[in-house]
């Protein structure tokens, strides 16, 4: 198991002590953690670091999950989709089966603790049933700015009831009544998605995608859905190859909706008309994969038109690389523009900044060192794990 | 203190103790999309608000980031892209102000004077609102502590960089320590009193934390050096 002295090799200096002494203030106090599940991305994938490094901290650290029929979980993803801005039919039966399930689940869970820190939307309406003197906090890793009335008239009287609510960034907010602070997610630098890989790695693991190498090679990775904006990438790259023998590499997972799979078909097609596009659907699990992709990239790009905090960003930065981004979502968070990439409002401007890079290879190194510095500073695990203490203490103070 | 002819060998009653600090930010329900948005918000936010876009900038300023001094002024320049005003906010150097009221009264006058020239009010087109913020600190103590001055140094030289923050900016802006802790246990403890002058005129504007660590360290080592 990793634990926190692991960090050291990795983190700035001093933070790891940092994280002992607020950690000696907090010894054994409860903190515990609730998500509707332990696997995927998002908030899982951040818990599976941070949870087991506070118990080793000394903090009594736990991790609940609610559990449920299909009906519960499609309820909540549909809620939680309309509090991202989606059109969504929410019926009073599926709210009202959503807060029954929770009501069991409430039964179920130790939630008695200093800190309960709940995750997203599936498991929030737990707080109805809080019990016992600790601090409610409710987690949102989603911005909810522009959440469908409904829906909000629906889920705002439920996220009332916590203490407070901690959100990625401020433009992710939406008006509550309790305090909002502000935490931005993380990328666990040692986890198989970041950790560092030997060129001998990279090339065995990259041989069998038929990935070229020899040549510059830009890479967008994430789901190939129109809300992060293939299409438009393909086209910048078009531009690009007009004077510059690039590859175009497209990885993630597609979607199972109509428009994702036409926006699929429309990738497949641009691949088989230029050898040197070459799209990967790989599996959620495909970390190291992932890794070895951006870190035999020599650009890569996040042109999302609509986008989370987006942390693909943050992890190619710590791979060195610059990133040319759109400007959606946590992405204008991450760059540092004209430092460690651009943000762009078209393929065009994603055209202009990939050749002037590729024109100025200097600037490439110079950006990936400052990116990868930059990312220590502020989107590593250690930085969320100082974050995470300081809020058990000030809640509890 | 016990006594000794040279002050650097002195060794102080009360040790002096390194803390470091966190900062817990808060999101306020106020934000701004154009200039005269900014200049309301400014007289309304409270106190503490104006303190984490200002003198917070220092605490959070990384070295591969793009210089401008506060918030305001990067926002100004980065997301309404008008740079007579970015360049005159940039130029507000918070320590300069005792009072945290003063400053917010100079922001406010340099926008409004700058408004005052124009047709229009300069607004985000492509970029994004600015959103006003606080900050809880939560103090660290670090457990290093330093009885003398060779002691002291090597406390300074080791400790997180956030304690460059706390006793050099908190502590004068907000815990009522107007020489910072350095400066104020150097005289007090040591009686090293040219040492703490030199070291409370360190501008802190403008520059980085491990900046800051370097010049003090550079006046105690020229003080430990001394022939």
């Amino acid at each position: 198991m990793i634990k926190i002295d692991d960090y050291r090799r990795v983190a700035p200096p001093g933070t790891v002590d940092i994280i002992l002494r607020l950690a000696e203030r907090v010894q054994g106090r409860r903190f515990t953690h609730v998500s509707g599940g332990r696997f995927g991305g998002g908030a899982a994938e951040m818990l599976r670091t941070i949870v087991p490094i506070l118990a080793d901290l000394g903090l009594d650290a736990s991790w609940e999950i609610t559990g449920g029929d299909p009906g519960f979980y499609s309820a909540g993803r549909a809620l939680q989709q309309a509090l991202e801005g989606t059109e969504r039919v929410l019926t009073d039966e599926a709210l009202d089966h959503y807060l029954e399930m929770n009501r069991i689940n409430a039964k179920k869970l130790r939630l008695e603790a200093d800190l309960v820190l709940v995750h997203d939307v599936q498991p929030a309406s737990l707080v109805a049933d809080r019990r016992g003197e600790g601090h409610w906090v409710w987690r949102c890793h989603f911005d909810c700015s522009r959440a469908q009335r409904r829906a909000w008239s629906f889920f705002g009287p439920v996220v009332k009831q916590y203490d407070g609510a901690v959100f990625s960034l401020p433009r992710f907010t939406h008006r509550i009544g309790v305090p909002l602070y502000i935490i931005h997610p993380s990328i666990d630098p040692l986890s198989d998605k970041n950790r560092d890989l030997s060129p001998r790695e990279i090339a065995s693991i990259l041989g069998p995608l038929g990935v070229p190498t020899g040549r510059p090679l830009l890479l967008q990775v994430g789901p190939l859905t129109r809300d992060r904006d293939p299409l438009g990438v393909v086209n910048a790259y078009r531009l690009v190859k007009k004077s510059h023998p690039v590859c175009l590499v497209l990885a993630g997972s597609a979607g199972d909706d109509r428009e994702s799979l036409d926006v699929l078909n429309d990738l497949r097609e641009a691949a088989r008309q230029d050898p040197d596009v070459i799209v990967l659907e790989l599996p959620p699990d495909a970390h190291l994969q992932i890794n070895a992709l951006q870190r035999a990239a020599t650009i890569v790009l996040q042109k999302s038109i609509r986008e989370g905090f987006g942390l693909g960003v943050a992890e190619a930065l710590w791979k060195g690389k610059p990133v040319i981004a759109g400007f959606a979502g946590g992405l204008p968070q991450q760059i540092v523009y004209d430092v460690t990439g651009y943000t762009v409002h078209s393929s065009e401007g994603a055209a202009f900044r990939i050749r002037h890079l590729l024109n100025n290879p200097e600037l490439i190194a110079r950006m990936g060192a400052a990116g990868r510095e930059h990312v220590r500073r502020s989107f590593l695990t250690t930085r969320h794990l100082t974050e995470y203490l300081a809020l058990l203490i000030h809640v509890t103070r | 203190m016990t006594p000794a002819a040279d002050p650097r060998t002195r060794v102080a009653d009360e040790p002096f103790a390194f803390f470091g600090c966190v900062e817990l930010r808060q999101a306020l329900d106020r934000q701004a999309l154009d200039e005269r948005e900014l200049m309301d918000r400014l007289e309304e936010v409270p106190s503490g608000s104006i303190f984490y876009h200002t003198h917070g900038y220092f605490l959070r300023h990384r070295p591969v980031g793009m210089a401008y001094g506060n918030d305001f002024a990067r926002w100004v320049a980065v997301d309404v892209r008008d740079q007579p005003l970015a360049e005159r906010l940039a130029l507000v150097d918070p320590f300069e102000w005792r009072e945290i009221e003063d400053l917010r009264e100079e922001l406010i006058t340099i926008v409004h004077d700058h408004l005052s020239r124009l047709s229009t009010v300069p607004r985000v087109e492509f970029g994004e609102a600015f959103h006003f913020q606080q900050s809880h600190i939560v103090e660290v103590p670090l457990g290093a502590t330093a009885r003398t001055l060779a002691e002291f140094r090597a406390g300074l030289s080791a400790v997180e960089a956030s304690a460059i923050y706390f006793h050099m900016v908190e502590a004068r802006a907000r815990l009522g320590r107007p020489s910072g802790d350095f400066a104020e246990w150097l005289r007090s403890s040591l009686g090293l009193g040219e040492l703490a002058d030199r070291i409370s005129r360190i501008d802190t504007y403008m520059t980085s934390l491990e900046r800051v660590r370097a010049r003090v360290l550079s006046l105690v080592d020229e003080v430990l050096e001394r022939p």
